[in-house]
């Protein structure tokens, strides 16, 4: 059977090749993200190796906890006097003190700080250029001297950096002028993408950082025939307590600790796309299958009244999955290189280079992304199959053949879906419950109990009541997930994604049903917004050579036509050379040119858009499969627009809420909006001529009952510039703090018993542990508080923490937002080109800015899922243009036009869309509602452009669909299509 | 079964077959009995609507009669289960489609094998050959059935059927997509798989000429058997039918 099911395949090569282009895609993107993040890491691997190369240990200063990055608190620094004491150690050949900061600013030579994206902006000392601890080597000039600096290649050219110029470079102080005395690259040739680096020698290093006599670390090198173990053993024994000393190997894998989470991170967000790519792929397989089988039933049947049976049947369906599934994966599997390599290139022309030092193709890329796609294809196949075997023989003399005796049995079978759907969830919900979520066993589990939930729903005898229960299910499962304390984040993940899974499933099962009246609703919406949108857009594109076409063979008056023409060749005389092409082509061939002029085509013409949309209501479980793979994309479009809106305004007005009006609102921030910038910036701003008030905001991690938490720290002009909403206490708490008040907001205080009075102990990442007293509790406003649990005054803060620096600086003026306070502002940042001076809603829209980039990174890779869909769009149409080859060529024998024939195939591919649009729409708002519910910070907001985009975006993508098929429907000769057997 | 019938391979009693229910149900059979014997050709007439396509279908095992027993080669198959009756099938029946029922995707000789590849069985190159040679499609086998004539389709047809030696052949309408010339070496062709190699056939059929290859005619008329007559020319076999339609 095999045999037959792979020339099946071969003779049907168009739609098997449609059908498999939806697993292509989704796998193209899980093993692209494999070779992706596999690759970065490589190159990171290489780099961290490379920097440690010469160290057999490495000391440095050890926090009392683990630190996230470019959190505003570092590790506490090592004293210089300890360099003396390890190189005096019997077993140490060489050791070697440096400082470094990630907030080095480069000023570029139109005097602004030199920034891309989010990479950071190294510097570090270079104490003796020639030395083994060294990763650098010099492409030009000489190792930097006091007041010198050695700048990366990349940077260096990005920017016309030369040797012997000077620069400005700015740290922890002002901008200081240095001289560049080197350009440098790692010794490996690596770059990390759009990171600046900035080596200077010792001393001047220190002075930027603000690290006088201080040290970040040491790096040591052990004479010949000492074990890096020995080695470390010995320095231990003279570090002070607040050290630490690791082995070169161990600190690399130390140093790369961050980027790995970062590269893991990618790794799962964007395998979370290609997961969904290939979950709407697999509605686009499971459809396609359906109507082959359809159409194939003849055949099945003549197989079966020669003798084969059942599991036969099955087996050729599944083989020919089997055989899609694999081919149409290892395609996917090598698209991802190509895919990869474009990643890449997309990643580098936003501004975010991603280190490259070739593409890592791992036996566990093909291993996954194979296995991901066959199971995929696999498990959409068996539903299609199981109904392939319920062809009767019987079937192959008649139509619509069912046999007596047996109708289905509506309780047994009732009882049986119910029963399987049970284990399912039983299965499933244990999976998710009792284990951490991450072992192979739970996991399979899961995805067992997922099947069988979603086999059972199928299995209703009652379309309706299965998707009832599958909706309901997921409606269940979401709000567990959302609503159950403490579940922790992977299962609630799992339940959210397991609930949403169901209700996609149930949404697009119970569509059926509504397709007839949904289609009527739509026809006259797809009608008009069709000729609403071409009537728009079409003229702009196409009007210059409309009036060539015109003027060389359209009807009418000769002067009109030669106006037309002569216009038409002013608009565009490149639009000449075309139509003289297509007119020899048209005097040559028996090519007939119609896109161009189909213009009064669009215009509704009622009998053929009647059609259409009977069309798409006369197979309502079709029409619906193929509008629910649409669906899934726009409700998750939807959903992260919804997100986004309520994120927005909830951020707006929560800004709004607590900054007190004054007659003038300024903030400063880094140019990036989130990294912390120095103080000496914000006591720069306080000196412009104009200023009221300044209040600094600083930020970091701290501990208290055994949990890492965010900490800040506010100047007591707070009281001056923001208002709170108080539980227990007053505005004035917020200029008494003093060096032992904190206030805690609400639920940080319920969670940990805080009345005002209480103690509360905080460690600091130097270890220092100092206990404080609540003076006040507040309430923070929906759209989230500007402060992290617990917030301390400045003062008590730089006492604790070393090198502190701001988040955000707020600052009131005399006088109104106007061009001379800005100026003011601005002059005083001068020597701080990374910080700027904004209004206040200027300062909302900068917050914002990161989540916009974000979202557009989103909508980017959600829209692999829509263009999925919309091959599952076109492959429904062509199967369905196939099987009504006689009916159309009845069409056109009596009078139909191959343009109304376009038109009508096109007006059911925009209904079909619509569909899925306003299901997904409606689908994604509620799912965000449920979230934003859960989320007491979010508040609701409709996000109503995007909303009119995403329906405009679906008419564009069933337009689109309705290319080919409708092109393929036109070329039908009539006399063949019904002799067509 | 009882052997009762002195070895007929094909016996239906008192079939009945309703579709539909309650006042649309049309009853196709009322109380048909029937015996096959082998080795010989059977034809089965009447007008269009009078229930032969039904009668061959229930007779095939293909449908389930209302009411009533079909017994093929000894096993009553009205009580069979989906896989004992494929099985049946793989041993007993041969079907030839008034539609040739070809898969397109695979040549003349690959759609003759099906039934033995289904099965899991290996040709007898010898009856292959020979088949071939009979039904004349010696120089055709590698073509796929979009580059043969109907008449070419329906002795692949043919040929598939004969290939695992069944019990018995059904046909119905086998020349009712063919022209005349072709329908007649078509008939020629069973008619000689019967004089030949003894097969059995039921073949339904309203064009007398067809009919008149059988050595056996059964003519039905509203769900019943009407009238039956030996071997006989085309000539009296129209002329009752012609009684019939007037009737
Ligand atoms: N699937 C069916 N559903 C309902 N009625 C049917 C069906 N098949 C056949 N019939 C009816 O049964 C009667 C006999 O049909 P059939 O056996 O096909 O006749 P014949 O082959 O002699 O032309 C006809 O009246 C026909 O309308
Ligand atoms: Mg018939």
């Amino acid at each position: 059977m095999g045999r037959f099911a792979v020339r099946g395949l071969l003779s049907r090569k168009l739609r098997t090749a449609l059908t498999a282009i939806a697993i292509v895609l989704g796998v193209a993107m899980i093993s692209g993200t494999f070779v992706l993040t596999d690759s970065i890491d490589q190159a990171f691997d290489s780099i961290f190796t490379d920097i440690r190369k010469g160290s057999n240990a490495v000391i440095s200063g050890k926090s009392a906890f683990d630190l996230g990055d470019q959190t505003g608190v570092s590790a506490p620094t090592l004293s210089e006097s300890l360099l003396p004491e390890v190189r005096a150690l019997p077993d140490v050949a060489e050791a070697e003190g440096s400082v470094d900061s990630d907030a080095t600013q480069l000023i570029g030579d139109d005097g602004k700080a030199v920034v891309s994206g989010g990479a950071p902006n190294l510097g570090f000392s270079i104490a003796n250029g020639d030395s083994v601890f060294n990763p650098l080597t010099l492409v030009e000039g000489d190792w930097p001297g006091p007041n010198e600096v050695a700048i990366d290649k990349e940077t260096a050219a990005k920017e016309d950096f030369e040797v012997g110029e000077t620069i400005g470079v700015q740290a922890e102080g002002p901008v200081e002028r240095v001289r560049v005395s080197a350009i440098v690259q790692f010794s490996s040739g690596l770059t990390i993408g759009g990171a600046t680096l900035a080596g200077f020698d010792l001393p001047t290093a220190q002075r930027l950082f603000k690290k006088v006599g201080q040290l970040d670390e040491i790096a040591v090198a052990a004479k010949p025939g000492v074990t890096d173990a020995q080695l470390v053993r010995e320095i231990e024994a003279i570090l002070p307590s607040h050290a630490q000393v690791r082995t070169g190997s161990e600190q690399a894998v130390s140093d790369a600790a961050d980027t790995n989470d970062f590269i893991s991170f990618l790794r799962g967000f964007l395998l979370a796309f290609g997961g969904i790519a290939l979950f709407v792929g697999s509605f686009v397989i499971a459809n396609s299958l359906s109507i082959t089988i359809a159409q194939r039933t003849r055949e099945f049947a003549t197989l079966r009244t020669i003798g084969a049976t059942n599991r036969q049947i099955l087996g050729s369906v599944m083989v020919e999955a089997l055989v899609v599934g694999v081919v149409a994966s290892i395609v996917g599997l090598f698209l991802g290189l190509l895919l990869a390599e474009g990643l890449f290139e997309l990643f580098d022309a936003v501004g975010f280079t991603l280190p490259n030092s070739g593409l890592v193709f791992e036996p566990r890329t093909v291993v996954v992304a194979l296995a991901a796609g066959i199971l995929v294809t696999f498990l959409a196949s068996v539903y299609p199959g199981f109904r392939a075997t319920m062809v009767p023989p019987i079937a192959a003399v008649r139509e619509g053949a069912s046999l007596p005796g047996e109708p289905l049995d509506r309780i047994r079978g009732t009882s049986v879906a119910a029963l399987v759907t049970a284990v399912g969830v039983v299965v499933g919900g244990f999976a998710i419950t009792t284990t951490p979520g991450n072992t192979l066993v739970s996991a399979l589990l899961a995805v067992l109990g997922l099947m069988l939930t979603l086999f059972g729903c199928a299995l209703f005898p009652s379309r309706t009541l299965g998707a009832i229960v599958s909706c309901a299910l997921g409606f269940a499962a979401l709000v567990y997930g959302l609503f159950v304390p403490d579940l922790g984040t992977t299962r609630v993940l799992l339940w959210m994604g397991v609930g949403v899974l169901l209700v996609f499933f149930g949404v697009a099962r119970v569509t059926t049903r509504l397709i007839p009246s949904l289609a009527a609703f739509m026809s006259p919406i797809a009608r008009w917004a069709v000729f609403a949108l071409l009537v728009l857009f079409w003229p702009l594109f196409t009007l210059p050579y409309w009036l060539l076409r015109y003027g060389a063979w359209g009807p009418g008056a000769a002067g009109k036509r030669v106006l037309a023409f002569v216009g038409g060749s002013l608009l565009n005389p490149l639009i000449f050379g075309i139509v003289l092409v297509m007119w020899l082509r048209r005097a040559l061939t028996r090519w007939e040119p119609e896109w161009p002029a189909e213009f009064p085509g669009v215009i509704p013409d009622r009998s053929t858009t009647r059609v259409g949309s009977e069309n798409a209501r006369r197979n309502p479980q079709r029409t619906a499969s193929t509008a629910a793979a649409l669906m899934i994309g726009l409700a998750l479009v939807t959903l992260v627009a919804t997100l986004a809106a309520g994120i927005i305004a909830s951020f707006e007005g929560a800004v709004n809420d607590l900054w007190k009006d004054s007659d003038s609102d300024y903030a400063i921030t880094a140019q990036n909006n989130f990294s912390p910038i120095p103080i000496d910036a914000a006591n720069a701003a306080a000196q412009a001529p104009g200023v009221v008030a300044v209040m600094n905001v600083r930020t970091g991690e701290v501990r208290a009952f055994d949990e890492t938490i965010f900490a800040t720290a506010v100047d007591p002009t707070a009281r001056e510039l923001i208002a709170l909403k108080w539980k227990d206490g007053s505005q004035e708490v917020l200029a008494n703090l003093g060096s032992d008040g904190v206030f805690v907001d609400d639920g940080y205080a319920k969670s940990n018993d805080l009345a005002v009075g209480s103690p509360i102990e905080l460690t600091f990442a130097s270890g220092v542990t100092q206990t404080y007293v609540v003076n006040g509790i507040f309430d923070p406003p929906t759209g989230g508080s500007p402060f992290g649990n617990v917030t301390l005054s400045t003062e008590a803060w730089d006492a604790k923490v070393a090198n502190p620096r701001n988040l955000y600086t707020f600052i009131a003026m005399k006088g109104d937002v106007n061009d001379s306070n800005t100026r003011a502002l601005e002059k005083s940042l001068a020597a701080f080109p990374n910080a700027k001076a904004q209004t206040r809603q200027e300062f909302i829209d900068n917050q914002i800015s990161g989540l916009s980039a974000v979202l557009n990174i989103l909508y980017v890779l959600l829209a692999l899922s829509v263009i999925v869909s919309l091959f599952g769009i076109v492959n429904t149409l062509v199967l369905t243009v196939f099987e009504r080859t006689r009916e159309i060529g009845m069409l056109r024998a009596i009078g139909m036009t191959r343009r109304q024939v376009r038109q009508m195939i096109r007006h059911e591919s925009v209904i079909t869309a619509l569909i899925g649009a306003a299901l997904g729409i409606v689908l994604g708002i509620v799912l965000a509602a449920l979230l934003i519910a859960r989320v007491d910070f979010l508040v609701f907001s409709f996000p109503t452009t995007q909303v009119i985009v995403f329906v405009i975006a679906a008419i564009v993508v069933g337009l689109i669909a309705a290319i080919f098929p409708a092109r393929r429907a036109a070329k039908l000769d009539p006399l063949q299509a019904i002799a067509y057997e | 079964m009882s052997e009762s019938h002195d070895g007929a391979v094909v016996v239906a009693q008192d079939v009945t077959r309703r579709y539909g229910e309650g006042e649309t149900a049309v009853d196709a059979l009322r109380g048909v009995s029937v015996d096959i014997a082998p080795g010989k050709a059977t034809a089965v007439m009447g007008p269009s609507g009078s229930g032969k396509s039904t009668l061959m279908h229930i007779l095939a095992g293909l449908d389930k009669p209302t009411s009533g027993t079909v017994g093929i080669a000894g096993t009553e198959i009205t009580t069979l289960g989906d896989n004992d009756l494929t099985k049946l099938r793989r041993e007993h029946i041969g079907f030839v489609f008034q539609f040739f029922n070809l898969l397109p995707m695979l040549d003349a000789k690959e759609n003759i094998l099906l039934p033995l590849t289904i099965a899991g069985e290996k040709p007898d190159d010898g009856w292959l050959d020979q088949l071939v040679d009979d039904v004349g499609l010696k120089d055709r086998l590698s073509h796929r059935p979009a580059e043969l004539s109907g008449g070419q389709q329906q002795r692949v047809a043919i040929a598939r059927a004969l290939i695992s030696r069944p019990t018995v052949l059904f046909a119905d309408e086998p020349t009712g997509n063919l022209d005349s010339a072709t329908s007649a070496e078509i008939l020629e062709l069973l008619r000689r798989s019967v004089a030949e190699y003894g097969q059995t056939i039921v073949m339904v059929t309203h064009d007398s000429r067809a009919a008149a290859v059988a050595h056996r005619v059964l003519f039905l008329a509203d769900g019943e058997i009407v009238r039956e007559l030996g071997e006989c020319d085309a000539h009296t076999i129209h002329t009752v039918m012609e009684e019939l339609a007037a009737a």
